[in-house]
């Protein structure tokens, strides 16, 4: 079963970011739902892939609530982490977050294959920070920081942008993998 | 929280208020902006000013600001009717009814972020399909009031969908590959009657005019009557 994290604080953007993500899982896997706050040992252990979803601009909360991600340190199993849950994945190891907005289609750079994107590929952006860290290999940027990543041992993928918007098919591609 | 929603008086802002309604959030005011220019990228100008109307029948107070329509200007008239909404109503929140356009959301993003104000898009990304039977089963009464497309004619003007309807619908969308949400622009729509409103909307009077693929259905005269 595949575990899609919520890191929303408030409910009404369910519909904005998570239920895009769940139309795209929908067609093609069984998943589950859940708000970081409910995360549970037993659901995690039960979870053969997991997606960490984004947030709203202003919707800073989860970083005030870091202790219910440390499980992601002992995972081993594939991870997917949008925007704001590619800033929990950095902060889990250590990295540190840098101011840096960009919001709206923005074209970026994959300069190797990506969970199936290469090249010049336009994406949608919607965030205020970036996570700078160093146990992840770089494989996109944009003009101003760093938008996709993979962790150097570990199946863990980090996208800055929100591939429920113009790139789906990346999300699906995580799916098969 | 309180928010004010950014309102055309068609289905997506309509759905998304009530989105907003039934999230047990507060609609503090209904924000509407008038533009001059039928060709905006950022408004919907068919029979806006039966916005009205709608506010009356919801209860819910409404800003109007009129924007020239000229791309960056009618942004700047944008933020200054939020900006409006937030001192004079203290919203806390904008709401959109975007479903699919990054240039719309982005922009509306980029001021909410400027003056403090979190923003919601309840359809970003929404099914078409999905949506419709959403319309419809919550008893969304909505009518077209612009074509704009191949394959949609005079016929569509004032055409209120139902299910019968929206089948026709599908097949114009297989054949001439419309949007089945008009996100192409391929028309435009106005909400009768839906849950928020206490009285539902009768068109008393209206015109249509039609040409090449495009067309209005111009209502001149409404009333609320009771539901």
């Amino acid at each position: 079963m595949m575990l899609l994290i919520n890191i929303c604080k408030k409910s009404l953007h369910y519909y904005e970011f998570i239920k895009p993500i769940e139309d795209i899982l929908k067609k093609n896997t069984k998943f589950k739902t859940v708000h970081y706050k409910q995360i549970t040992k037993k659901l995690i252990q039960n979870s053969e892939k997991i997606i960490i979803s984004g947030t709203s601009l202003k919707d800073n909360e989860f970083l005030e609530h870091l202790d219910y991600f440390k499980w992601i340190k002992s995972f081993n199993k594939p991870l997917f982490a949008i925007c704001g849950g590619m800033h929990i994945l950095g902060l889990v190891f250590n990295g540190k977050l840098k101011k840096q907005q960009e919001i709206g289609l923005t074209e970026i750079i994959f300069e190797k294959e990506f969970l199936g994107l290469n090249g010049i590929i336009q994406v949608y952006e919607l965030h205020n920070f970036y996570i700078e860290l160093k146990q992840f290999d770089l494989f996109a940027k944009s003009k101003n920081c760093p938008q996709a990543i993979k962790h150097k041992c570990k199946p863990f993928y980090g996208v800055l942008f929100h591939p429920e918007v113009r790139t789906k098919n990346l999300i699906q591609n995580f799916v098969e993998l | 929280m309180k928010c004010g929603v950014l309102f055309s008086g068609g289905k997506d802002s309509t759905y998304a208020t009530y989105l907003v309604k039934k999230s047990k959030n507060n609609i503090t005011c209904l924000i509407t902006i008038v533009s001059e220019n039928s060709e905006s990228y950022m408004f919907h100008t068919p029979s806006i000013l039966k916005v009205v109307k709608q506010a009356e029948a919801m209860r819910i107070p409404l800003i109007i600001q009129k924007t020239k329509g000229e791309k960056e200007k009618e942004l700047k008239d944008l933020e200054k009717v939020i900006q409006k909404a937030k001192t004079e109503f203290g919203i806390d929140a904008v709401v959109t009814g975007t479903v699919e356009s990054a240039y719309q959301a982005s922009r509306i993003q980029k001021i909410c972020d400027k003056l403090d104000l979190d923003c919601f898009n309840p359809l970003w990304q929404k099914n078409p399909e999905e949506y419709w039977n959403e319309l419809l089963k919550n008893k969304f009464e909505i009518i077209i009031t612009g074509v704009s497309a191949e394959g949609l004619n005079e016929k569509w003007l004032g055409q209120k969908i139902n299910r019968k309807i929206l089948n026709k619908l599908k097949q114009i969308e297989k054949k001439y590959k419309i949007h089945l949400s008009f996100e192409g622009g391929e028309a435009e729509t106005f909400v009768l009657d839906c849950p928020l409103f206490y009285k539902k909307l009768k068109i008393l009077k209206a015109d249509k005019k039609f040409s090449k693929n495009n067309g209005i259905y111009n209502i001149i005269d409404i009333e609320l009557i009771n539901k």
